[in-house]
């Protein structure tokens, strides 16, 4: 079990132009296998791109490629920010 | 015959590269998602014939959606002599995972690293030979939408060999052992062992229900030592294995920035994206008018001399005027329809080449989740302005159920590029393009509404928007000018015959007099929309194709001069009315194919009912303007 710290966040808090470490992702089955597949996993570095307005998606740059993951997916996704 | 299935991620230009090797048959687009079914097509190399056959984009042959379900049974049911993974090289890493996978499959491999053009452009130098060797797979480059690689990619395929298989960490190849010993008491067990013996272990394979008992055990096992399911740790396992294929062949360079990494800045903007896709809409509606006008007016009264001059040529008898009737379909089809048509077809074509689709479902997500869908049924929708059917099917990219009714319920009110013809060609042409354009408004904002009283209806059952968004891309002049003709292709072979018959079946009835019970009959529509008698038949017709409504309209009120015959108010009706209607029955049959006929009635008359209604509302606030 990882330690959490207190600068830990989730993904559709990180502001964009930062970058971050995942940390976990707390999703089903369904919803982490296809995040993985895209390159989402515990361990690997994302930078947060923009975020939608009236709430929309986050844009996630992840290994090369650019992700559009809604709020609701985001926010299952913890993160501790690079500094 | 060598039976060739191209396998690999969405958007990696599988059927690009099926276009190019065995010319066009399928229509290819910059966005995941674009194919859904299998198409086939055969290329000669070396005096061998090859059929290929083009699958839709799978992520992992782990995933779900019916799209990628489709992938993983063709691959294992589909009699496949060679598995070709096409990759995007320029996410190579993220590609060997599938390469990994499918491997698996124990088939005869070749790895395709395409698009390696984007790959240099970011800055991958790959040691092929390298690559080669540890994979065990001839490795070959293309760059499919310029014609790049073809031929060393056709000869490749006699060198096919199965991938060399790659030791899992110790637990997991242990748990895998005994999975496969379990899978060897099945009897109809006709798999590839080590792909039944992943797929078993990630309980992805349907099994009967003392075998799958037999299993829990070795999975629970692994689920407890590992803390995750196990086919996260499979997936996990691939990637590390991936990685270090990746990490032993593959020099990073610096990338080179272009304007390409910043347009997002800009067209994904919270605050100038929107207005940059209005005008983007704009632009798209104004072009397609004022081309399509413009041509109309440079066709009809050439057109309408040879129809006029047949007309004292033939006479009065009731086969002459069947054949005027056949005539006037014909021409009506090369005169009203192509004019409109085929812009919109180029437009939407670029549109869809530069990427910008996915951009347009990022930008409107929220909005389409106060309304109870996600972005990703954005894309569903845009397709609909080209044609319903391709709409309903593309329905498959959402891993839903219950997002995949109602997208594709709601798709097809979107107008599609023959309503699109009526618009224009009536109401933007006769009545102006404003008010054209409003209709369009119109018709966004029903399509939403009805999505957010729907979806009170069917509670969200949670999943949000998972996109992948490409880079923007060139449009390629070749693979443009291809995909409006093999889309305009479907309008020459299906719809113009179909024009022409229905315009010579109305004839046919009208010189015999017949007309007027088949008008007594449709009245329940043309009475209440205050629209006059001749004008009930075109309606009803149009549910056989939607340009069929205008070129109908014409025949039935005998001329093209509508504002002669028609009031402003009535265009409209009559536009409001054909917009929503059951859509055509290519669309209902795709529906019934995807949805269940059940669902379908439901489609049927649910649009039935909301044209007759919006009809009525347009006709009020005709008579009080």
């Amino acid at each position: 079990m990882k330690l959490i710290l207190s600068l830990d966040t989730t993904a559709d808090q990180l502001p964009p132009g930062h970058a971050a470490t995942v940390l976990a992702v707390q999703a089903g089955r369904g919803v982490a296998l296809r995040l993985r597949t895209l390159g989402l996993r515990p361990g690997s570095v994302v930078r947060a791109l923009a975020h939608g307005p009236l709430r929309g998606p986050v844009i996630l740059e992840v290994e090369g490629t650019r992700l559009a993951l809604g709020r609701g997916i985001a926010r299952r996704i913890l993160v501790r920010p690079h500094p | 015959m060598t039976r060739v299935a191209l396998v690999g991620q969405p958007n990696s230009g599988k059927s690009t590269l099926f276009n190019a090797l065995v010319g066009l048959r399928t229509v290819a687009s910059n966005f995941p998602g674009t194919t859904v079914e299998v198409a086939r097509g055969r290329a000669g190399a070396r005096g061998r014939i090859v059929e290929f056959f083009d699958l839709p984009g799978t992520y992992s042959l782990f995933s779900s959606d019916p799209a990628e379900t489709v992938t993983r049974e063709f691959l294992r049911e589909g009699e496949i002599d060679v598995v070709v993974h096409v990759a995007d090289a320029s996410l190579l890493c993220r590609s060997l995972e599938l390469t990994l996978e499918l491997g698996e499959l124990g088939l005869p491999m070749v790895l395709c690293l395409n698009m390696m053009d984007e790959a240099e452009h970011k800055g991958l130098k790959v040691d092929m030979a390298k690559l080669e060797e540890k994979l065990g797979i001839p490795v070959v480059t293309t760059v499919a939408n310029r014609g790049v690689g073809l031929q060393g990619l056709l000869r490749s395929i006699s060198r096919a060999r199965p991938a060399r298989t790659f030791a899992y960490p110790h637990d997991l190849e242990q748990a895998l052992g005994k999975t496969r010993e379990v899978l060897k008491q099945a009897p109809a067990q006709r798999l590839p062992l080590r792909h039944a013996a992943t797929q078993a272990l990630a309980g992805r394979l349907p099994l009967s229900p003392s075998l799958k008992a037999e299993l829990e055990p070795i999975r629970a096992e692994l689920e407890r030592q590992r803390g995750e399911d196990p086919a996260l740790v499979l997936a996990d396992a691939r990637h590390a294995l991936a990685t270090r294929v990746f990490e032993e062949t593959v020099q990073v360079v610096h990338a080179r920035i272009t304007w390409r990494e910043h347009l997002d800045d800009v067209l994904m903007h919270r605050l100038l994206g929107y207005p940059i896709l209005l005008a983007t809409f704009l632009g798209l509606f104004w072009s397609v008018y004022r081309m399509g006008t413009f041509l109309e007016g440079l066709l009809t009264p050439r057109l309408q001399a040879v129809s006029e001059f047949l007309g004292h040529a033939l006479g009065e008898g009731v086969a002459a005027q069947v054949l005027l009737g056949a005539v006037d379909g014909l021409w009506a089809g090369a005169a009203i329809v192509l004019p409109f048509l085929v812009p919109f077809l180029v437009l939407l074509a670029l549109l869809e080449d530069v990427g910008y689709l996915p951009r347009i479902g990022f930008l409107l997500d929220g909005l389409m989740h106060r309304v109870g869908l996600h972005g990703k049924s954005m894309i569903p929708f845009l397709l609909g302005y080209g044609c319903s059917v391709p709409a309903v099917v593309a329905t498959r990219i959402l891993e839903d159920e219950r997002d995949r009714v109602l997208t594709a319920g709601l798709a097809v009110l979107v107008p599609c590029a023959a309503r699109t013809v009526v618009l224009l060609g009536l109401v933007g042409r006769f009545v102006g393009p404003g008010v054209a354009l409003g209709l369009y408004l119109l018709n966004a904002a029903v399509v939403a509404g009805a999505s957010w009283l729907l979806s009170r209806l069917v509670p969200n059952a949670g999943t949000g928007l998972v996109l992948e968004i490409p880079p923007y891309r060139v449009p390629q002049p070749r693979a443009v000018a291809g995909k409006v003709w093999l889309r305009l292709k479907g309008f020459v072979l299906v719809a113009w015959p179909v024009l022409v018959g229905g315009s010579a079946l109305l004839a046919l009835l009208g010189a015999l007099g017949w007309n007027r019970w088949l008008d007594a009959v449709v009245r329940v529509f043309s009475w209440p929309l205050g629209l006059p008698r001749e004008a009930g038949v075109p309606l009803v017709f149009s549910v056989l194709r939607k340009e069929l409504g205008l070129v109908l309209l014409e025949q039935a009120l005998g001329t093209g001069d509508f504002p002669a015959v028609l009031t402003r108010g009535q265009m409209v009706v009559f536009a409001v009315f054909l917009m929503f209607f059951v859509p055509c029955l290519a669309t209902v049959g795709a529906l019934g194919r995807e949805l269940g006929w059940k669902k379908t009635a439901a489609v049927v008359a649910g649009t039935t009912v909301l044209a007759l209604g919006l009809g009525l509302v347009a006709r009020a606030v005709a008579a009080l303007l």
